[in-house]
């Protein structure tokens, strides 16, 4: 049976406060790597899904990235690739 | 790569096999030739490799573990309702309820990844309480690390404090207490002791054995993958296919949300009246389980492995039979009781398959895809594995070290000097506030809690119509068990029968985890055998019994072995938990100190701390008058103000905890050399307070008892008062609650 | 009838029992509710208990707000049946939708559990009636995701409608926005409570026994309303 494979990237809106980033952002320049201006830390998710990603399919999708996946409140989603595989 | 099935074993007997790359030694290999009349399959190998590991058959232990089932009173112990042997012990508390508890250890997988290795051993001691038929209803922690400012300390504690935080939290006990130890012998080896405390009804204790010819024997929780199985596999083929997961890693990754489901269910089933026996899957997973439950039962059972649930498809059967994913149960049903056993799953969203069947062959077979590649009798992998009696040696330092007393080491000698002597010592690591710790854990879930950390036991209600609860503690000082591991073991004991007994509860039962070096080293070895005998004699003169425990060894780097670290568990029960006395004192109150104080220093916080200094003999045991301090502690119930047993630092640091926690401070009066007085970790003492009008009831009491009663002063103000410098609370709280945030913040 | 009070079990629920304890303490009925119902019983009042539903899992809160019993639940809050969620059930109160804003991570990103002191700023609900606006109370906090987050817009809404319920005392434990522990709906009958009161109604097994009103509030506005 064919599959197609969704990745779904969330991360915090802008404007929210990261403290898992920022956390990350203190390591780094406690290892030595300087110059770095930013971390945010988010979720990437792999989806399995079995056939083809019809139309109807892929509006569902999206609605279930947008209230599921993601808490629209303080994050956004973005579909980062469809592929489909045999 | 084919199967290695027992027919191949049989037609190709001089098949090479890694045995010495899987932990085995020659001659165990050999054993197993000799129990099955063959070369063993490459499943079996894996099987007895694991079973027969130190970790799973104690072979270095077991001798010296013996007496504690042997050292009993004539006539037992009538509170024991099941003893060693089994995943934990079960004592009787009074009014048809039973707890069980139990210590472990998960040293090792903490050093390696600090958050996993200590999660997971949260998550095995859980399981252990949960087989034995009873809820868990609290957990405790006794940690030990190297030095505070090390940079691997820094590496590991955070770590190792967050796993026990994020697993025991989400799992919704409360975390009780524990103990947090710094010490250089520990860097590189940590120590990451778990307790567990469970509460169950008398007709509720179930047992790990297979009983019931035809019986089903089921595999229920986490998917099993390839957690845990560390170094070399039996596979020779090294080659991995792409896409498949990454095949060994050592370390177990726990999901507390699984085992919190788990805990329902299996307690679902088992108030059910579904299972017949039970067995948690720790150490050596299937294969441990299985061989176990077959040894305590029918003694027969056949496994079809390829029914087993795997989240890694590409797993061999050694693998499977080795795996230690964690969160997995093994129930015996019978056939009419599956669908409901099932059915309860199925609510919990817990994965459960038939893997096996209880017969009356005697042996344990399993078999893969119709190919029958294990076939033993249960009782050699489970039981009768390799018991070794390591050569032994005191050790040649020994002498030196014990004539080393800390005499000659220079002594605070005005006041001022002990004021600032007191204010170093409580900021010290092994003393400050372990609150940055502590505040990491739940204490309030499942509202029973009536004491938890910094108090000298943890204490739970058990019962909340009658109050009837029970309190635990752990203690060890391990530079005193160095000095003399016979005494220091019996210290141990008495430090944590004496925590207990202040609450005013009564000690009843015993656990430990015996933490030391190699037991390949002779002279950690006869540490070890001196630490097991001064426990055993120890729990006889205190008329307690060993219910259970754990032995870690291999703690060490190099030649250089930990302190021999044999934790005590004592669990006491108290009728009524309203009753029970804190330490906590109250404005007014009249001070005592009960017990006898000596000038005895050595292994002292105060030499360790001020001078660096370790040498001499240990504080005198006296467990008689253990025994008559607990006594009275439990007299004072409900009309003790406060008390606090005396250890780390001495008296003076015991009253500052006291000061500390109440907001209040003491008027005292020292009497004798003052040092002595303020630092000594002479052994039996505590501080009690007590209203004015009851100080002539104390005086009675004690005296009937036989018990030495000193007056020290009396509960007012802001400070601790010893006639000329003081030193203010609010000192005393900056430099108690200061070092840890500052360490590891 | 006006005394029962359903508590939702969620699969990883920790606190289900506590809350049951806590209403029976204050002279309610306790009412179990399984999260995989889709009919709701009759109960005049629902709790939403603390723990890590679905072990906290992709959102605290963010799974169990689509059990098949919060459709009925979320329907009659709307209808103005008191709801009240604790820590885990604050956060599925958002996830929900019934409240605005969002709880986030501790910002020192270590778990809490400390007691803490509150200032019942709002008695104009199903939850604090019972209480006296400004009132200090100390109860317990325990949690790793209590930071209440929500823009500038929502937070001066909810302050200027005196929707705040509670606000900490003290240094902010963790990060909460203008120092929300607690916020109701409009009507005051959602509330949604970061501490955990339900672990403040004895003095054996609590600092304090502030946390009781919670529940006898519940019972006196269920009272009145009949």
């Amino acid at each position: 049976m064919s599959e197609t494979r969704v990745v779904v990237e969330v991360m915090l809106k802008p404007e929210i406060l990261d403290p898992q980033g920022r956390a990350v952002k203190g390591a780094f320049a406690r290892l030595g790597f300087e110059g770095v201006a930013d971390i945010r830390q988010g979720k990437r998710f792999e989806l399995t899904i079995e056939g083809d990603l019809t139309a109807d399919r892929i509006v569902a999708l999206e609605t279930l990235a947008g209230t599921l996946l993601c808490n629209p409140v303080i994050e956004d989603y973005r579909i980062v690739s469809v592929e489909g595989a045999a | 790569m084919s199967l290695d099935t027992v027919s191949s074993a049989t037609a190709h007997p001089e098949s090479a096999q890694p045995f010495a790359e899987l932990g085995l030694k020659p001659d165990e290999f050999q054993s197993i030739r000799e129990i099955l009349g063959r070369r063993p399959t490459s499943s079996e190998l894996a099987m007895y490799s694991v079973m027969w590991s130190e970790h799973c058959s104690y072979k270095s232990s077991k001798v010296h573990l013996r007496q504690f089932g042997e050292k009993k009173p004539a006539e037992g112990w009538p509170q024991l309702l099941v003893g060693i042997g089994e995943n934990a012990g079960v004592v009787d508390i009074g009014d048809g309820w039973a707890v069980t508890f139990k210590v472990e250890s998960h040293n090792h997988p903490s050093y390696v990844e600090p958050y996993q290795g200590a999660a997971t051993g949260i998550g095995g001691i859980v399981r252990d309480i949960l087989s034995m038929g009873a809820r868990p209803i609290a957990v405790m922690d006794p940690l030990r690390f190297g030095p505070a400012d090390a940079p691997d300390t820094r590496r590991v504690l955070p770590g190792v404090i967050s796993g026990i935080g994020g697993y025991g939290n989400c799992l919704g006990l409360p975390n009780i207490g524990g103990e947090v130890v710094f010490d250089a012998s520990y860097l590189g080896n940590p120590l990451v002791n778990a307790l567990c405390i469970g509460a169950l009804r008398h007709d509720e204790i179930h047992l790990a054995s297979a009983k019931g010819i035809g019986n089903l024997v089921v595999l229920y929780g986490a998917r099993t993958g390839g957690d845990g199985i560390g170094g070399v596999s039996v596979l020779a083929s090294e080659t991995f296919s792409e896409g498949g997961p990454t095949k060994r890693p050592s370390v177990q990754v726990g999901d507390p949300f699984m085992e919190k489901l788990l805990i329902e269910c299996t307690l679902e089933v088992l108030h059910a009246g579904l299972v017949e026996g039970i067995q948690d899957l720790g150490g050596a997973g299937i294969s441990c389980a299985t061989s176990e439950l077959a040894s305590n039962g029918e003694g027969g059972m056949h496994v079809w492995l390829d029914r087993v649930l795997l989240r890694d498809p590409t797993l061999s059967p050694e693998e499977i039979l080795m795996s230690e994913s964690q969160e997995r149960m093994c129930a015996i049903v019978t056939p009419a009781d599956l669908d409901a056993f099932m059915a309860i799953c199925q609510k919990w969203e817990v994965e459960a398959v038939v893997i096996g069947e209880v017969n009356a062959s005697g042996r344990l077979t399993v078999e893969w895809h119709g190919e029958q590649i294990v076939d033993v009798p249960p009782r050699s992998v489970a039981h009768d594995g390799p018991v070794y009696s390591r050569p032994m040696q005191r050790p040649a330092y020994l002498d030196a070290l014990q004539a080393d007393a800390p005499d000659r080491l220079a002594r605070p000698a005005t006041v001022e000097e002990v004021r600032s002597t007191l204010l170093t010592l409580i900021a010290s690591p092994n003393l400050a506030s372990k609150s940055w710790i502590t505040n990491q854990y739940d204490r309030y879930v499942l509202g029973n809690t009536v004491l938890a950390q910094p108090e000298d036991s943890g204490m739970v209600r058990v019962d909340e119509v009658t109050g009837r609860g029970v309190a635990v503690s752990t203690d060890c000082n391990g530079r005193f068990a160095k000095l003399d591991p016979y005494n220091g073991a019996k210290l141990a004991l008495a430090e944590a029968y004496r925590n207990v007994g202040v609450t005013g509860a009564v000690p009843l039962a015993v656990t430990n985890c015996l933490n030391f070096g190699s037991p390949e080293d002779p002279e950690v070895m006869w540490q070890f055998a001196e630490a097991a005998r001064g426990l055993a004699d120890g729990c006889l003169e205190l008329n307690i019994p060993v219910t259970g425990g754990n032995v870690s060894f291999y703690n060490q780097t190099g030649t250089t072995a930990i302190l021999p670290t044999p934790v005590v568990g004592v669990l006491g029960v108290i009728e009524d938990v309203t009753k029970r006395t804190s330490i906590a004192w109250s404005e007014g109150d009249v001070i005592f100190q009960l017990g006898e104080t000596r000038d005895e220093f050595a292994g002292s916080e105060w030499a360790h701390v001020m001078h660096g200094h370790l040498g001499g003999l240990p504080p005198k045991v006296d467990l008689a008058a253990e025994i008559a301090l607990a006594g009275v502690c439990a007299d004072g119930l409900g009309w003790f103000h406060a008390a606090h047993d005396i250890s780390d630092g001495g008296l003076l640091i015991a009253l500052a905890e006291m000061a500390l926690l109440s907001g209040v401070g003491a008027q005292l009066e020292p009497t004798g050399d003052l040092f002595v007085w303020s630092f000594a970790e002479s052994t039996a003492r505590a501080v009690v307070s007590v209203a004015v009008e009851d100080v002539q009831r104390l005086t009675a009491l004690c005296s009937s008892q036989g018990v030495a009663l000193q007056r020290l002063g009396v509960v007012a103000g802001d400070r601790l008062d010893l006639g000329g410098p003081i030193v203010t609370i609010a000192e005393l709280r900056e430099a108690h609650e200061a070092t840890i945030p500052a360490l590891f913040g | 009838m006006t005394s029962r009070i359903g508590v939702v079990t969620f699969p990883g629920s920790l606190d289900d029992r506590d809350a049951a304890r806590a209403i029976r303490a204050a002279g309610g009925d306790p009412i179990a509710l399984w999260h995989g119902d889709a009919d709701l019983p009759d109960v005049a009042a629902v709790i939403l208990p603390g723990g890590f539903s679905y072990g906290d899992y992709l959102r605290c809160g963010a799974i169990a707000r689509f059990a098949p019993i919060m459709e009925q639940i979320i329907a009659r809050a709307n209808d103005g049946m008191p709801v009240l969620g604790i820590c885990n059930g604050f956060q599925i109160l958002c996830e929900s939708h019934l409240l605005p804003g969002a709880l986030t991570r501790n910002d020192h990103l270590h778990f809490i559990c400390r007691d803490q002191r509150l200032r019942i700023e709002s008695t104009n609900t199903s939850w604090t009636s019972d209480f006296t606006a400004g009132q200090e109370i100390v109860i317990p906090l325990k949690n790793g995701e209590g930071g209440y987050i929500a823009d500038d817009a929502t937070l001066d809404i909810l302050e200027s409608e005196g929707r705040v319920v509670a606000t900490y005392v003290g240094p902010n434990p963790n990060g909460s926005r203008r120092a929300i522990a607690g916020i109701t709906n409009a009507r005051g009958n959602v509330v949604g409570i970061m501490p955990h009161p339900e672990h403040a109604i004895e003095a054996l097994t609590g600092p304090t026994t502030d946390g009781l009103p919670f529940f006898t509030s519940v019972l006196t506005s269920l009272l009145a309303s009949r």
